[in-house]
């Protein structure tokens, strides 16, 4: 019979966590929630999360931060935004789990080879690169990344796209493409002169 | 009326038929639509969790392009509209994201001032030219074809600039007003799990099942959707979501591929051929004829 | 120092001041000692202080003796708004002997303190108007204020349990008391209720003994179906104008035998019962329930085919027979009352769920409000006592959820008080009746009142399933096979921490409570105000809950705020006493503030005369001249402002008092 004790003391909270979540955009109402649990309720993903998103919010608030960036909610979260049209208090939910999403990329708290964080860097580059998004190329550089293997297995798919003309494999993109680079990069600059 | 058409990375890709169906549409009733010059992606969803304020900085640039002609856009992929409607949205409620995207439309050599309006057809359709137009117009009515309307997410939630967030009937007026026959069921704005069956595919198979599930149950000869994502996810995983749960078998179509089809546009303008899961004889039993 | 422009020699007037700290109120914005430093400065003040609460009885200890040991002859007061303490500090002036008008208040809270955050600008900002006051209290005149008899009579706005238990408190005190109800019974929502909380007393039981002495009782004048159209006056003195809606009845003939009824052309109802909800049908002609009061019947000319064609067999007024009480004739009728005081009891509406589009209120036909439930579980409701299904089947489960229309920033944000109680009511009753599984779907369990948390306890006991979760859906979808043909509802149980679904046969839906639909409307009628959530305004939330801003009229029951049956009659109960005390008081003192014409310089054009709403100008043919009857005058300003020769002056606001005040303001360098 194994046994865990889970008693959380005083310094296992991370107030810095705590008050970056009540202070980043779409946090402010943080603190009004009442543990209604009306998002999770509304939640198509709730059911297979490890904490629903009542209880991220106020482990957020509270600043358990291992729990909280270590989650599985915060990639099931498909922003679908019911949580937040039903919130009684207004709650920005669907924002703190963008946040809470870009905080766990930053900080590398996610499993190897987990396709999430891939897809956002590869589609990252893409875009800075061409503007645009070609997809079969994106679907294809996120695979080789994660699980190689799958590919495979969407190749009937795939032929299938190809043959309705739908895969296109000429890769999009716009013509003032140095455009994007100065357009990222101004972002960045801001971003550490305004340390946000 | 003269809109700015922003089409997305995904119309010119899977929703290719979304693109060609509504091109057809607009043409149908004298929208004149000019591409939106050298528009950029717009970051959908995915960007939004890497970095918030260069999603903001991607849609910035498209809604500064748009305003440098004056122009309000269409945007039929509910990820861009409702990315564009958002930057919009925090650009005014938040000081340091409207500095931000402002210092980077500056370095490219753009401004915007929020005078653009980003608006999607469905509100174009409904509201600019009206029901009653749509319906003199119809050269083959659907003759009471079973639709499911499934909204999904994006375009009610959270701005819902032009129907009801929870119960949206705008698609419904537009298709019955061609003939068709609504089905009601109750998973018309729920998710069908976006990008989570490339990424956690049994979840992403759970969602897809139910909505076609329920549409089936209530006798849905076809499924219409807004979003190419919604409609790639329905109509391609329907062998393995079978495989999984019970074999359901529905044809996947856009809203404007019914709609170019009642319009009477020409069978290679409709893009129906593209699907995976043809449509075809559901439309040669109701006899509506479009070769 | 600033030096002081054009200040006119103050003669013999010596003026006390005295700054109030208002604890930290004013004294954490304002540098009051400073203040009252610089008043001592100023031409004509005798005496200046500073001192922490004046309104205390050492503060007005101050102004008192400073009255008699400096002789002083005109105060100034710089605190709050004058509408807490004015009245307090002319009595000072008063005792001390000097005419109350001669004080000046200066409202350095509400307009400085409350309103600035910047020390130095609200400090200098307090330093003009001090100016302002001492400049004008010179000026003041010695004015008296007016008696006004009382009116004893009382007039009641709603006959639901707060307005019938305030009629019959006043009734029996001996008062006449016109009650004006706009049903065709008295009754209010309680009437509706089945039992209630927390005893489970039966409702008619408790109520129709209530009911029956307002019908009954010599000082009462009832006038249900009838409704408020215009009021007039001032406190002690209001004029009312009451519509009466026809019934096509005649009240003195009607027994209230019901023959009428059981003869109507229509063998069974078709119209929708307004009072089962639209649960059940009535016919045309119709007593709203049994123990109506009056036990009179109402005919509907919009579902009495004689209304509509003029060709009825009319066998209502055969089986009537002798009496002869039926008169399709009727018009509704206008009639004037005056009263003294006003209660207004107009109780409540509740949350319309269609608001609510996920609760499934409208698309499914077993979800009903929990108004509508109490109907089916009441023996003399559409089911006769029988918890039953639309198709007449009992229910093997049933979910309540709570909080439908409350505690929402998309619909009501407030708590509606009542309905943590209800519910629990309602699964004792309903698992009582029918044997069903009960879930209750909460967030918080509120039960604060006496014996209420007790009824939770027993609650408990009886197996009735608790789910701390909001109610996310109620929807027909099923995933799981025992979901087939049931509603189910989603919701995250929070307190085990994870989100179930529930399959029910009946959804219960406890709607909040919000104010009536008229609700502005009735308060411009009455001149008071709401809330910003349409409440009618208290004058003070733990105070004065029952009275309001406008003198004369007070407030009662669930229309102040959302409330239980004994909160409802003990501010029924409350208003009533503040009523009594009104009239019985026999006279009324009136502020001074009345305008008068100085004869000599009024040219007789008349633009005065229209332009008062209270109609208080006259004009005198023989002289040619207006002439303002000071009984009526409210003191607007109106006529003062709008004539066109300046010779109106008003008590209190003269215009070299006005020009004073801004000379004060104004003279600096």
């Amino acid at each position: 019979m194994e046994l865990k004790r889970t008693v959380k003391f005083e310094a296992d909270r991370d107030p810095e966590f705590a008050r970056w979540i009540s202070h980043t955009v779409g946090g402010e109402r943080i603190r009004h929630c009442l543990q209604c649990g009306l998002c999770s309720g509304s939640c198509p993903l709730s059911l297979y999360m490890d904490y629903t998103p009542r209880r991220l919010m106020h482990l957020s608030r509270e600043g358990f931060k291992e729990e909280v960036l270590g989650s599985t909610s915060i990639w099931l979260c498909t922003a679908c935004y019911a949580c937040m049209v039903e919130c009684p208090k207004n709650i920005n939910i669907t924002h703190l789990m963008y946040a809470l999403k870009q905080r766990a990329i930053t900080e590398h708290f996610y499993p190897k080879r987990f396709p999430i964080p891939v897809m956002a860097r590869q589609f990252g580059l893409m875009v800075r690169g061409a503007g645009r998004i070609t997809e079969s190329r994106l679907i294809v550089r996120v695979f080789l990344r994660t699980a190689f293997w799958r590919l495979l297995g969407m190749s009937a798919l795939g032929m299938k796209l190809f043959r309705t003309g739908r895969m296109p494999l000429l890769r999009e993109k716009i013509e003032r493409r140095k455009e994007m680079a100065t357009l990222l990069d101004s972002v960045t600059a801001t971003k550490r002169e305004l340390a946000l | 009326m003269k809109f700015a058409y922003y089409p997305g990375c995904s119309l010119r890709g899977t929703g290719r038929a979304y693109e060609e169906s509504l091109l057809a549409v607009f043409r149908a009733l004298d929208i004149e639509l000019e591409e939106l010059d050298d528009w950029n992606c717009c970051g959908a969803t995915t960007y939004m969790s890497v970095d918030e304020l260069t999603s903001y900085a991607l849609a910035g640039r498209n809604l500064a392009l748009a305003e440098r002609k004056r122009q309000d856009i269409v945007a039929p992929c509910a990820a861009c509209y409702l990315v564009l409607n958002k930057t919009q949205h925090y650009m005014e409620d938040y000081p340091e994201i409207k500095l931000t995207v402002t210092r980077a439309l500056a370095a490219i050599g753009l401004t915007y001032d929020n005078h653009v309006r980003v608006r999607h057809p469905l509100d174009i359709l409904l509201n600019d030219v009206g029901l009653k137009a749509i319906a003199a117009k119809v050269k083959r009515p659907l003759k009471g074809l079973k639709v499911a309307p499934y909204y999904g997410c994006q375009i009610v939630r959270p701005y819902s600039t032009f129907d009801d967030q929870r119960n949206p009937t705008s698609m419904d007026r537009l298709l019955e007003a061609c003939g068709a026959k609504m089905v009601h069921y109750s998973l018309k704005t729920r998710c069908c799990g976006g990008s989570q069956k490339g990424t956690l595919p049994e979840i992403g198979l759970d969602l897809i099942h139910y909505l076609l599930s329920e549409a089936h149950k209530y006798g849905a000869e076809a499924i219409a959707t807004v979003c190419p994502l919604c409609q790639f996810n329905l109509e391609s995983f329907q062998k393995e979501s079978g495989d999984r749960h019970h074999p359901i078998s529905i044809p996947v179509v856009y809203f404007s591929q019914l709609l170019a089809l009642a319009l009477g546009a020409p069978a290679n303008k409709i893009g129906l051929q593209r699907s995976l899961v043809p449509i075809g004889s559901v439309l040669a039993e109701k006899e509506i004829a479009y070769a | 120092m600033r030096d002081l422009h054009g200040w006119p020699d103050p003669g013999p007037i010596r003026i006390g001041v005295y700054v109030c700290h208002c604890g930290a109120n004013i004294a954490g914005t304002v540098d009051v000692r400073a203040i009252s430093e610089y008043a001592a400065s100023l031409p004509g003040v005798a005496v200046s202080r500073d001192y922490k609460y004046m309104c205390s009885d050492p503060g007005q200890a101050l102004i008192k003796d400073d009255i008699a040991s400096h002789d002083l002859n005109r105060v100034v007061v710089a605190s709050c708004s004058p509408l807490l303490h004015e009245l307090t500090f002319r009595r000072a002036l008063n005792a001390a002997g000097i005419n109350p008008f001669f004080l000046q208040m200066v409202n350095i809270r509400e307009h400085v303190s409350w309103v600035h955050l910047d020390k130095r600008a609200a400090t200098e900002k307090t330093q003009a108007l001090i100016r302002a006051a001492v400049r004008r209290v010179s000026l003041h005149k010695p004015l008296q204020k007016r008696r006004v008899p009382i009116n004893p009579n009382v007039l009641v706005v709603g006959g639901g349990i707060a307005g019938i238990h305030a009629a019959l408190t006043l009734a029996d005190a001996g008062k006449q008391v016109h009650l004006v109800e706009r049903e065709p019974t008295i009754g209010g929502h309680m009437a509706m209720f089945d039992k209630t909380f927390p005893t489970l007393d039966c409702a008619a039981c408790i109520l129709t003994p209530k009911m029956t002495a307002v019908g009954s009782h010599p000082n009462i004048a009832l006038r249900t179906y009838s409704e408020v159209v215009q009021v007039d006056g001032y406190i002690g003195n209001y004029k009312v104008k009451i519509k009466r809606k026809p019934r096509y009845i005649i009240d003195e003939l009607c027994l209230g035998c019901q023959e009428c009824i059981a003869a109507c052309v229509y063998k069974e109802g078709k119209a929708p019962d307004e009072f089962n909800l639209g649960l059940s049908k009535r016919k045309p002609v119709y007593l709203p329930f049994p123990q109506a009061v009056p036990q009179k019947v109402v005919i509907d000319p919009e579902t009495c085919i004689e209304f509509k064609s003029g060709k009825c067999k009319k066998t209502c007024i055969e089986a009537c027979g002798e009496r002869k009480a039926i008169d399709f004739k009727q018009k509704e009728t206008f009639e004037e009352i005056e009263v003294g005081a006003i209660i207004l009891a107009t109780g409540f509406k509740t949350f319309a769920p269609v608001r609510n589009p996920n609760c499934g209120y409208g698309r499914y036909q077993n979800v009903y409000t929990s108004l509508e439930v109490e109907r089916l579980i009441n023996a003399s409701g559409p089911t006769s006592g029988e918890v039953v299904l639309r198709d007449g089947k009992r229910p093997h489960s049933v979910g309540i959820i709570h909080c439908v229309g409350s505690r929402d920033a998309n619909t009501n944000r407030w708590c509606s008080k009542v309905c943590c109680m209800y519910s629990l009511k309602l699964a004792h009753l309903v698992k009582e009746r029918t044997g069903a599984e009960v879930f209750n779907f909460y967030i918080d369990m509120r039960t604060p009142g006496k014996g209420y948390e007790e009824f939770y306890d027993r609650l408990l006991d009886e197996g009735v399933h608790f789910v701390r979760g909001r109610v996310a859906e109620v929807s027909d979808w099923a995933v799981h096979p025992s979901e087939e043909g049931k509603l189910v509802i989603r919701a995250e149980d929070t307190l085990a921490g994870f989100v179930r679904r529930i399959p029910v046969d009946m959804v219960i839906l406890s709607v909040g409570l919000e104010p009536q639909a008229d609700a502005q409307d009735v308060r411009r009628l009455f001149n008071i105000s709401c809330s910003s959530e349409g409440w009618f305004l208290e004058r003070h939330p733990k105070l004065a809950p029952v009275s309001t801003f406008t003198e004369g009229v007070f407030i009662a029951g669930a229309c102040q705020g959302p409330k239980d049956i004994p909160e409802s009659v003990a501010q029924a109960g409350a208003a009533a006493a503040e009523a009594l005390a009104l009239i019985d008081a026999q006279f009324v003192e009136m502020e001074p503030y009345t305008a008068s014409v100085l004869e000599e310089e009024c040219s007789g054009c008349k633009s005065c005369i229209p332009l008062c709403p209270y109609q208080a100008i006259a004009f005198l043919e023989d002289k040619k001249k207006a002439s303002v009857n000071e009984v009526l005058c409210k003191g607007c300003g109106t006529c003062v402002a709008g004539c066109p020769s300046g010779s109106i002056q008003q008590n209190f606001f003269e215009d070299e008092e006005i020009f004073a005040e801004i000379e004060g303001v104004l003279s600096y360098a």
